[in-house]
C-alpha cells in the first residue's frame, strides 16, 4: 500500500540524530514488546509479512506519531485481535474477559535459541527459468496495491539495471494475504541517481533495491 | 517517531510523559493477558531478550570484518557466500538467513537503508538503533546519502561513488569498510577495534590506528 511507511525519497524529516551509546531498548517496555512480538508469531500463525502489514495499515498520522514499538505493539495487538486471540476490549481493559483459543501452545524456553538461530529462510526450489540476467535493463512496474508490497513507490516506472539473481524467494504480496508463498526470482536491481531523481542528482550516486520477478517488465 | 520528538517542538510535554506511561501499562497488561491464556511463557520472553541486549549484536560483525581483513581466504569466502561464512564463525538466524557483503573500495563507499521498514542484518549487527528506523534516514538515506553521511561527521571524495543498498526483501546486506591503512601485521583481535557499527552499515568510516590507545 502507498502508506506513511513507504519513506523512500520523502522531505522535511530533517536530519539523522544518532545517539550516542544507544542502548538495545529505551525502557522496559520496549524489551517485553519487542519478545511479545516475537514470541508470539508462531502460536498466533502469522508470518513476516503478515506482521510487516499489519504495522504499515494504519493513518500517516498515526504511523508518523507513534515511536517504532509503539508500531509493533499496535501491529501486535492488530495480528492478535484478527485471529480471535484476544479481544479489543480485553486489550483496552487490561484483563482477561473471555476464555483462550485452543490448541495455541506458547514457545517454550528451549526452543527460543534453535528458533533464533534458524530463523525463516525465504528462498525456495526454482518451478522455472529466470526471466531476466544480470546486466539486464527491466522498467518497475507502476502498481499501486491497496494490500501489502515491497515495492517503493521512488522507483516505480524507472528503468533499471539488473545486479544480482537471489533465486526464488516467498513472494511478501502474497504470502502477506495468507494466499500462498508463490516464491518468485528475485533480483538487485540498481538504478542511477538521476534515474530516480532527476538531472540535478547527484550523479555519483546508485540505489538498488531488491525486487520480485513481478515487479519487472522487460524493456 | 521517537518519544522524544514532541519535546524538540517545545509543546506536549505532560502529554508525553502520560503517554509514555499509557504505554508502559498496556504492555505490561497485554503480557499479563497472553500469560494468563496460556499463549506465552514468560519465561520464552526473558531468554529473547537475553539474547538481543548480550548475544546478538554488533560485536559479533566486528568479528567477521576483523577476520575478513586479516584472513585473504575467509574475505573470499565472505564475498563468494557471505551466509557460509558468517556461520562459520558460528552465526546465523534470524534477519540473517540471506546475507550479501558489499565492499568498499576507493572508487565505490557503500550505504544500507530499509525505506519501507527497518530490515537490518541481526546476527551480526543485533537489533537496528533508533536512527535506522527513523523517518530522516529512511527518508534521505536513497536520495541525499551524502547529507546523511554529513550528519554523521563523513565527509567522502567528491569523485567517490555512491552505491546504496535498500533492503526490501529478505536478503540483509553487511558493509566490508576499507582495512585502515597503517595496519599492516595487525592480528585480527587488534584490527576489531577498529572496526564500528556505522562502518559495518556504511553511515560511518573505521577508526584510524591513531584513534585508539
Amino acid at each position: 500500500m502507498d502508506g506513511a511507511h513507504d519513506m523512500g525519497g520523502a522531505k522535511g524529516f530533517g536530519p539523522v540524530v544518532p545517539e550516542p551509546n544507544e542502548p538495545v531498548f529505551h525502557g522496559d517496555w520496549e524489551r517485553r514488546a519487542f519478545a511479545l512480538t516475537v514470541a508470539m508469531a508462531r502460536p498466533g500463525g502469522w508470518n513476516i509479512d503478515m506482521s510487516r502489514f499489519a504495522r504499515e495499515n494504519r493513518p500517516p498520522e498515526d504511523y508518523l506519531s507513534k515511536s517504532y514499538f509503539q508500531i509493533w505493539l499496535a501491529g501486535l495487538e492488530t495480528l492478535m485481535i484478527e485471529r480471535g486471540l484476544v479481544t479489543r476490549e480485553e486489550i483496552e481493559a487490561g484483563k482477561v474477559l473471555s476464555a483462550p483459543k485452543p490448541g495455541v501452545k506458547p514457545v517454550a524456553p528451549n526452543e527460543i535459541t534453535p528458533a533464533i538461530r534458524r530463523g525463516g529462510p525465504t528462498e525456495r526450489e526454482a518451478k522455472a527459468p529466470a526471466m531476466f540476467a544480470v546486466g539486464d535493463t527491466v522498467r518497475m512496474k507502476d502498481i499501486h496495491p491497496v494490500t501489502h508490497t515491497r515495492l517503493p513507490q521512488y522507483v516505480r516506472g524507472h528503468l533499471g539495471t539488473i545486479e544480482l539473481n537471489h533465486g526464488c524467494h516467498v513472494f511478501p504480496d502474497t504470502n502477506s494475504l495468507g494466499q500462498g508463498e508463490d516464491p518468485q526470482w528475485l533480483y538487485t536491481v540498481r538504478f542511477d541517481g538521476p534515474e530516480l531523481w532527476g538531472k540535478d542528482a547527484d550523479p555519483t550516486l546508485s540505489v538498488s533495491v531488491d525486487a520480485w520477478e513481478s515487479y519487472l517488465e522487460r524493456v | 517517531m521517537s518519544d522524544h520528538d514532541h519535546d524538540h517542538h517545545g509543546h506536549h510535554h505532560d502529554h508525553d510523559h502520560s503517554e509514555l506511561s499509557e504505554t508502559e501499562l498496556r504492555v505490561r497488561a497485554l503480557e499479563s493477558i497472553l500469560t494468563e491464556k496460556g499463549y506465552v511463557d514468560p519465561a520464552s520472553l526473558d531468554l529473547l531478550i537475553d539474547l538481543y541486549e548480550k548475544k546478538i549484536g554488533p560485536r559479533n560483525g566486528i568479528r567477521v570484518i576483523a577476520k575478513a581483513w586479516s584472513d585473504p581466504a575467509y574475505r573470499e569466502r565472505l564475498m563468494k557466500n557471505a551466509t557460509a561464512a558468517i556461520a562459520e564463525l558460528d552465526y546465523s538466524g534470524r534477519q540473517g538467513e540471506h546475507m550479501v557483503v558489499v565492499e568498499n573500495t576507493p572508487e565505490q563507499h557503500n550505504m544500507v537503508v530499509c525505506t519501507l521498514c527497518s530490515c537490518y542484518p541481526h546476527p551480526v549487527l543485533g537489533l537496528p538503533p533508533v536512527w535506522y528506523k527513523s523517518a530522516p534516514y529512511r527518508s534521505r538515506a536513497v536520495s541525499d546519502p551524502r547529507g546523511v553521511l554529513r550528519d554523521f561527521g563523513v565527509t567522502l571524495p567528491d569523485a567517490t561513488k555512491i552505491r546504496v543498498w535498500d533492503s526490501t526483501a529478505e536478503i540483509r546486506y553487511l558493509v566490508l569498510p576499507m582495512r585502515p591503512e597503517g595496519t599492516e601485521g595487525w592480528s585480527a583481535e587488534q584490527l576489531a577495534e577498529l572496526v564500528t557499527r556505522d562502518s559495518m552499515i556504511g553511515t560511518g568510516q573505521p577508526k584510524q590506528p591513531g584513534e585508539i590507545a
